[in-house]
């Protein structure tokens, strides 16, 4: 078997750019100057590695693991898909962290002063390990639509944050999922940062009713792709003799 | 026509929001969730190594320090040997040592902190020698794709001047927004490291 090592060089053209004036707040935290290339060495294509003592039995259950007096209100759902790379190679045992509103709108953040309720069962946050194949799937309430001052009338379509790490550090991606139908969707100046339209479909969770438990609870599917890994067809050993 | 090339594309960035803390460090955000949490102190009992702790603010263009960022840290261990498959050097692993810590910024005065140890050399590409750095990844509400870069000790003057990377900036005006200057403090020794996103001393960013 061939060693992996270098990532492929990361295309910019489907990732938001770092100033994005129509999401006001990228204005003063975007860099001016050009963002210097770095060719990858072992502290690019090495990062943590994750295992199940690092998790617990309920990290992946956002219904059960902050209930206190009973279930969370909302509508009960599945989100599933796989972690691939950019060749299609599943990446198996990879941490997938994710966070979320309440089915009102609303973070249980101390910072988060939203007039819809905090809902006393839900946390809103979890996270659990893609398994061999880059399956990873995780059971939630459908998170809320919220004001947020950009333009006075801003509206954060329904979505779940995504962190995800690969195997190496330059994997590292935060994002997030959105929702089939959803008419916030192209409104939101955070979804319209990114220039190429194929690229916000690909965060678009379509509803997979095969995948949602009969009189139960619906699903919806999210792949995600990190970064491809070149195979050494050559020598060009990152780290030399 | 051509054949076409069966690569997917990767899944595009968005912002970590201002909520980010809920998510990766809930007990940061107020409420206790999970049984183990991933933190800022990284270096137990048995790891081997000098302590070191990191301090600074991230700072915006208009020189604000950024009190909603979250920072996450990887690196070798005091051997110089990363905690990942992919470094097969014969070199000691530290079982009491991932590499990786995570954090956000006090949500009043701005301020970071990780406790670590003091990573060894690293060899970079084609042998070069990497003087002992620390690998950093920035994200937070108006951060579009999260921010790469490095932080390098600025006692290590020889190291530093040898470095393939701090080599590949041109102008020494900015090589200096990486390097951390120690303090002692309390007994503790303490690097401190400023990040600036934007304006006058800029720090340099990766593409990686």
């Amino acid at each position: 078997m061939q060693a992996k090592v270098e990532f492929f060089q990361r295309d910019r053209s489907i990732h938001p750019p770092l100033h994005a004036p129509g999401y006001k707040t990228s204005v003063t935290r975007s860099p001016r100057q050009a963002l210097l290339s770095l060719q990858n060495s072992l502290s690019e294509v090495t990062g943590p590695v994750f295992g199940h003592n690092d998790l617990g039995p309920l990290d992946n259950d956002l219904i059960r693991n902050y209930a206190k007096t009973g279930d969370p209100i909302g509508e009960r759902i599945i989100v599933h898909g796989r972690v691939l790379d950019e060749s299609g190679r599943p990446i198996p045992n990879t941490l997938v962290e994710f966070w979320q509103v309440n089915a009102g709108g609303r973070y249980r953040h101390k910072k988060d002063t939203y007039l819809a309720p905090i809902d006393p069962n839900f946390g809103g946050c979890g996270r659990t390990l893609s398994d061999a194949d880059g399956r990873y799937f995780f059971r939630t309430v459908k998170p809320g639509p919220y004001p947020w001052r950009n333009y006075v009338n801003s509206w954060r379509p329904a979505h779940i944050h995504f962190s995800i790490f690969g195997s190496g550090f330059v994997q590292r991606l935060i994002t997030q999922m959105y929702f089939e139908g959803d008419p916030l969707i192209k409104t939101c100046p955070i979804v319209n940062a990114i220039p190429d339209p194929d690229a916000i479909d690909r965060l678009i969770a379509p509803l997979d009713l095969n995948a949602s438990v009969p009189l139960d609870t619906l699903a919806y599917r999210f792949d995600i792709v990190l970064r491809g890994q070149r195979s050494t067809m050559f020598e060009n050993r990152l780290e030399g003799n | 026509m051509i054949n076409k090339l069966a690569y997917i594309k990767e899944t595009a960035s968005q912002t970590a929001g201002p909520y980010v803390h809920i998510g990766l460090i809930p007990h940061q955000a107020g409420f206790d969730i999970f049984a183990t949490n991933f933190g800022n102190a990284i270096a137990g009992p048995k790891t081997e190594g000098q302590r070191i702790t990191i301090e600074g603010r991230v700072f915006d263009g208009t020189g604000t320090p950024v009190r909603d960022v979250l920072i996450e840290t990887w690196q070798a261990n005091a051997a110089g040997r990363y905690n990942h498959p992919a470094d097969t050097r014969n070199k000691p692993l530290d079982p009491d040592f991932r590499g990786w810590a995570r954090t956000g910024s006090d949500f009043e005065t701005g301020i970071y902190t990780i406790d670590t140890i003091k990573p060894g050399i690293v060899p970079g590409r084609h042998g070069r020698p990497m003087a002992p750095h620390i690998n950093f990844w920035i994200v937070a509400r108006g951060i579009n794709v999260g921010l790469n870069t490095r932080m390098y000790f600025a006692d290590e003057r020889e190291a530093n001047a040898a470095d393939p990377v701090l080599n590949l900036i041109e102008l020494d005006v900015r090589r200096k927004t990486l390097l951390a200057e120690p303090v002692r403090r309390d007994g503790k020794i303490v690097y401190r490291f400023d990040i600036r996103l934007q304006g006058e001393n800029e720090t340099v960013f990766f593409d990686v």
